[in-house]
């Protein structure tokens, strides 16, 4: 939910990453973290497990500049992917602003970013959102691997309403800044809606 | 949309800031600060220093969520308050609607006292968190009626 602060003049947005197992949610905010300037970014929080999985979130508050003398400040949070976390995932939903799904292209992962995707619906309804009426991005993860599902078929599968469609590598960076700019801008326009 | 935004104008928020350095100085504590659920920092007081309230806003939303998440699946509303005690620096957080009051105190406070101060102040920040989340801005201008595709684009240049 967004927050604007008419004293300290900001206006704080969350947006969620979310998408199966090991598809490169966290990779897309290390990114971020790494190419963004230290005075732009606070910690990038992980509570992981001892080998590198998501417990519970990750988190990292970025800020993007200043919009008609407000500051914008991003809170990006990612889900744990894996299947028998839903009670965290759904815990992280709350207050959403916008949702990026991370979808891994590779073909044995089809039926994992079905499942996920499926998952995200349900629990957006469980918390009163409609994926329909929220702004989204779809990311088309790790197109380098060379068993990648083809553009077209992934989107016909997997998109929703029109979405925007971005083809990311998270681990080299590609793709990563262009899909947070396609949710930020669907956020921000929300708010002149509102 | 399930939730509105919170608008919080100057004065509501110099009326919280006065709220919590009263409740800061009463309880004799390092820091207190008010986030809201979901983990955004609304206003803080004390010594903040090099305190990443920003990280600790969202983990204390976290810990509330994981919590009250426990406490349904046992039969429970939600845990209103939490308590974490360290070594040296302790933290007590208290639940008031949407909004989370968190306390961190070091040897010259006690938990006790924390609780205490806590609660006496609890009525007075619902009050205000009400007027907050009652307030109407439908006559007046929005900052972000305006906005253009050109604003937005020009955060990501």
């Amino acid at each position: 939910m967004t927050f604007i602060n008419y004293a300290s003049r900001e206006i704080n947005c969350k947006i969620v990453y979310y998408g199966p197992g090991l598809c490169g949610k966290t990779t897309n905010l290390q990114h971020i973290f790494e190419a963004t300037a230290p005075q732009a970014r606070g910690k990038l929080i992980s509570l992981a497990t001892e080998t590198d999985r998501t417990l519970f979130f990750d988190f990292m508050p970025l800020e993007l500049g200043t919009v008609r003398g407000f500051k914008t400040r991003f809170h990006l949070y990612t889900v744990p992917g894996q299947v028998f976390y839903d009670a965290s995932r759904k815990l992280i939903l709350k207050g959403v602003d916008g949702v990026v799904f991370v979808a891994d292209s590779q073909e044995e992962r089809m039926d994992a970013n079905v499942e996920s995707l499926y998952n995200l619906e349900e629990n957006l309804q469980a918390q009163g959102y409609d994926l329909m009426k929220l702004p989204y991005v779809l990311q088309l993860n790790k197109r380098d691997l060379p068993n990648v599902v083809p553009v077209a078929e992934l989107t016909a599968e997997l998109g929703r309403k029109q979405e925007p469609v971005v083809e990311a590598v998270a681990s080299t960076g590609a793709g990563v800044f262009d899909t947070l700019k396609a949710v930020a801008k669907q956020v921000l326009t929300e708010l002149r809606k509102s | 949309m399930a939730d509105t935004p919170i608008l919080l104008r100057e004065r509501q928020y110099h009326q919280l800031k006065a709220v919590l350095a009263r409740l800061r100085m009463d309880s004799a504590a390092r820091v207190v600060f008010l986030v809201d659920k979901d983990g955004q920092e609304i206003a803080s007081q004390g010594e903040i220093g090099t305190l990443d309230t920003t990280s600790l806003a969202s983990l204390a939303a976290g810990n509330v969520a994981a919590t009250g998440g426990m406490a349904q699946l046992i039969g429970e509303k939600e845990f209103p308050t939490l308590s974490h005690e360290g070594e040296r620096e302790s933290i007590h957080i208290s639940v008031i609607g949407r909004l989370l009051l968190i306390v961190v105190f070091d040897e010259r406070s006690s938990l006790g006292l924390v609780k205490l101060r806590s609660k006496q102040v609890s009525q007075q920040l619902s009050a205000l968190i009400d007027e907050i989340a009652q307030a109407d801005f439908g006559d007046e201008d929005s900052p972000f009626a305006e906005i253009t595709d050109a604003d937005i684009d020009s955060l990501f240049k």
